[in-house]
């Protein structure tokens, strides 16, 4: 067991736990700060795999922006005890279901795809997450994607303009 | 309406040009007037080591005199009190005793002479009213404290020290060192 | 061997981050003092000058002032974030000069040290990141307050910091399109090649924008909206007392000596000196003087933050708000268009 291994062992626990606090602990606040601690895990993960590019930018836009929209909402909304309805048992058990079924989904997708099979992530090696070779793959072979979603965002800034003018 | 004064200036409404609404020249002009103001003169006083003469017409804090035989010149005949537009002056009068003439001057003296300070305006119209040359407005004022009893003055602050058994302390109350 | 470790690596960097924080701790410190010095000369006043000689020892003394007050946890605040929100704000200021280059390689030891914690690939990104992550000191410490007021200045600090994260990145994307890099290490030796200048030199009006952002980011005047203590009640620090108010503060400070730093080494050379050719030097010799000159640069940066401070007034909210996103995003994006016109031309 090397470094890297321990590493990625404490990134993992780390990970899962954080994960479960987000849904254990009962102050949304809180659940917030540990989501960005799972953000910070994950992108552990992406430096283990030499993916500097694609860890940074998780940190800078979710846990840097993202979550601060989500800590905005819910500091604003000022949920507790008080003023959260009382959900019906079976709504929570509907949820319990759905989300259960999901994760079976999920389960079964991975094992069975193939390029996924018999395969190991790589470890420190591997260029494709940096900055370099990530640019010139997004520019050149999946350049029609990617400008494709900078329109989609390009709408959703000017729907949120439209919703955001005074008539 | 006719002005006072020809320093009066009209107001300039015109819209600000764009080099204007830019505000970096602006900016850059008050930077330099503040870098300018590092070579100013400085005309901080460091209080406590460096002190700044008063002017010799100062009215500070009351000093009772005495004579030259360091008897009490006040006869505490009220003048003072009666002047004083704050009131801040109260006394209480008492005859002189056989065996005190070294101590008073008059055959009436003070026997309890409060100034309070917190009143006081310090206009000096009991220096002026004084038939006694006893009252003097020194070049001193009164100290800082937390205790608003302290600023009355009795007897034993205002009186100057006796120039016949404590000549350093008279000499010192008259600033002739 | 169970840890494949270079143990003499990891002490070196050890050793190097222990510097780094306590070197930056203490030019924080006397940021502080400085910036007393500075307003009072601004303002024809000597400044402080009881405390030790010419008033040196003063930023301990307030220090040990900030210590010996009483520490008060508001009854209704959330404990456990009220306790974090300064040390994330503090971390967060802290954590960014792991990627500063300081000086030149140092030869030790039959060693060549790079005065750098970490030459990691994204350098300027990884900035940015810590820098984004500034907002969780201000937005929790505002909230854990359990008081409008810190919310509201939370919020108001918080949209400030995002708002100008915004400029900021533009300004930076277009100088990083002269350097083709984003290694700061990187972007330090391409400055101090001959035949290459300065990089403010092919970048004036990014480095504009990006000081007005840093003034921005630094919560300094005229952007100090957060803690405009006469006219909106102070700012997410209300609540606070003692110590962990003393931390907010001194993590502005801290963040004014990183922004300087970072401001140095892309624009003005990091550590490069003009006119000299560092190669003629022995590399130990060469490294003191890059240290100096980058530290020289800086205290002239830190200079300028306060001169500005005490020349300029306050910016009401929606002045901020119009400056950053209608001035500087669109300013900011221009300067990008031009750069990238200005190297396709050139580069045919």
């Amino acid at each position: 067991m090397n470094a890297i291994q321990i590493l990625f062992w404490f990134l993992s626990a780390l990970a899962l736990v954080s994960a479960l606090m987000v849904l254990l602990s009962k102050n949304p606040v809180h659940s917030v700060l540990w989501l960005v601690g799972v953000f910070f895990a994950i992108s552990g993960h992406y430096i283990l795999l030499n993916a500097q590019f694609i860890a940074i930018v998780n940190l800078i836009v979710y846990a840097g922006a993202i979550m601060v929209l989500f800590l905005f909402v819910i500091m604003l909304m000022n949920l507790n005890k008080d003023t959260e309805p009382q959900k019906h048992i079976w709504m929570k058990l509907a949820g319990a279901i759905s989300a259960g079924c999901f994760l079976m989904i999920l389960v079964s997708l991975i094992k069975q795809a193939p390029e996924l099979q018999a395969k190991t992530a790589m470890m420190k090696d591997g260029d494709i997450g940096l900055i370099a070779n990530l640019g010139k793959a997004l520019f050149s072979t999946y350049v029609v994607p990617f400008e494709i979603s900078s329109i989609l965002f390009l709408s959703a800034m000017v729907g949120a303009a439209v919703i955001g003018k005074k008539d | 309406m006719q002005a006072l004064t020809n320093r009066a200036q009209p107001v300039n409404r015109k819209p600000m040009t764009f080099l204007e609404r830019l505000y970096l020249i602006n900016i850059f002009k008050g930077m330099l007037i503040t870098f300018s103001h590092i070579f100013k003169k400085q005309p901080t006083i460091q209080y406590p080591d460096q002190k700044r003469p008063f002017s010799p017409v100062f009215r500070g804090l009351h000093v009772l005199n005495r004579d030259e035989e360091g008897r009490e010149r006040c006869t505490a005949c009220g003048l003072c009190a009666v002047a004083c537009p704050a009131e801040a002056i109260t006394m209480e009068a008492a005859e002189r005793l056989p065996g005190e003439e070294n101590l008073y001057r008059e055959e009436k003296y003070a026997a309890r002479y409060e100034i309070n300070m917190l009143r006081c305006i310090f206009c000096g119209l009991c220096e002026d009213a004084c038939p006694k040359d006893a009252i003097y407005l020194s070049e001193t004022f009164a100290p800082a404290n937390f205790n608003r009893t302290t600023f009355i003055y009795g007897k034993q602050n205002l009186l100057i020290p006796n120039p016949l058994t404590e000549p350093e302390a008279y000499a010192k109350a008259k600033g002739l060192n | 061997m169970l840890l494949s470790i270079d143990w003499i690596l990891f002490l070196e960097k050890l050793i190097l981050i222990a510097i780094v924080i306590f070197a930056s701790l203490g030019i924080a410190l006397y940021t502080t003092f400085a910036e007393r010095k500075v307003a009072a000369v601004l303002q024809d006043r000597p400044g402080p000058n009881r405390a030790g000689p010419f008033g040196l020892l003063q930023p301990f003394a307030d220090g040990l002032k900030l210590i010996m007050k009483e520490e008060i946890i508001p009854n209704t605040s959330n404990k456990v974030l009220f306790i974090l929100g300064p040390f994330l704000a503090m971390t967060a200021a802290l954590m960014t000069s792991a990627v500063i280059p300081w000086s030149s390689d140092v030869h030790l030891f039959g060693r060549v040290i790079p005065l750098q914690i970490a030459d990691v690939n994204i350098g300027i990104l990884y900035i940015f990141a810590v820098v984004s992550l500034g907002v969780y000191g201000i937005m929790i410490g505002g909230w854990a307050s359990n008081n409008k007021f810190s919310l509201m200045a939370a919020l108001r600090g918080a949209s400030q910091a995002i708002s100008y994260e915004l400029a900021m990145g533009l300004s930076l994307i277009a100088l990083l399109m002269t350097t083709g890099t984003l290694q700061l290490g990187e972007i330090v030796k391409q400055q101090i090649e001959p035949g290459h200048w300065w990089n403010i030199v092919y970048q004036p009006l990014g480095f504009l924008i990006f000081i007005i952002c840093a003034f921005a980011e630094c919560n300094r005047t005229p952007f100090d909206l957060p803690e405009a203590e006469n006219e909106l009640n102070f700012g997410y620090h209300q609540e606070y007392s003692s110590m962990k108010l003393g931390f907010y503060l001194f993590s502005e400070y801290v963040n004014m000596f990183i922004s300087s730093v970072v401001m140095a080494t892309l624009y003005f050379g990091g550590y490069d000196v003009p006119f000299l050719n560092e190669n003629l030097l022995s590399p130990n010799v060469a490294a003191i003087i890059g240290v100096i000159a980058l530290l020289v640069k800086v205290v002239i940066f830190i200079f300028i933050f306060m001169w500005v401070r005490w020349t300029i007034p306050r910016f009401r909210y929606d002045q901020l708000m119009n400056l950053g996103w209608k001035s500087l995003v669109p300013l900011a994006l221009a300067n990008m268009l031009i750069t990238g016109a200005v190297i396709l031309w050139l580069g045919k």
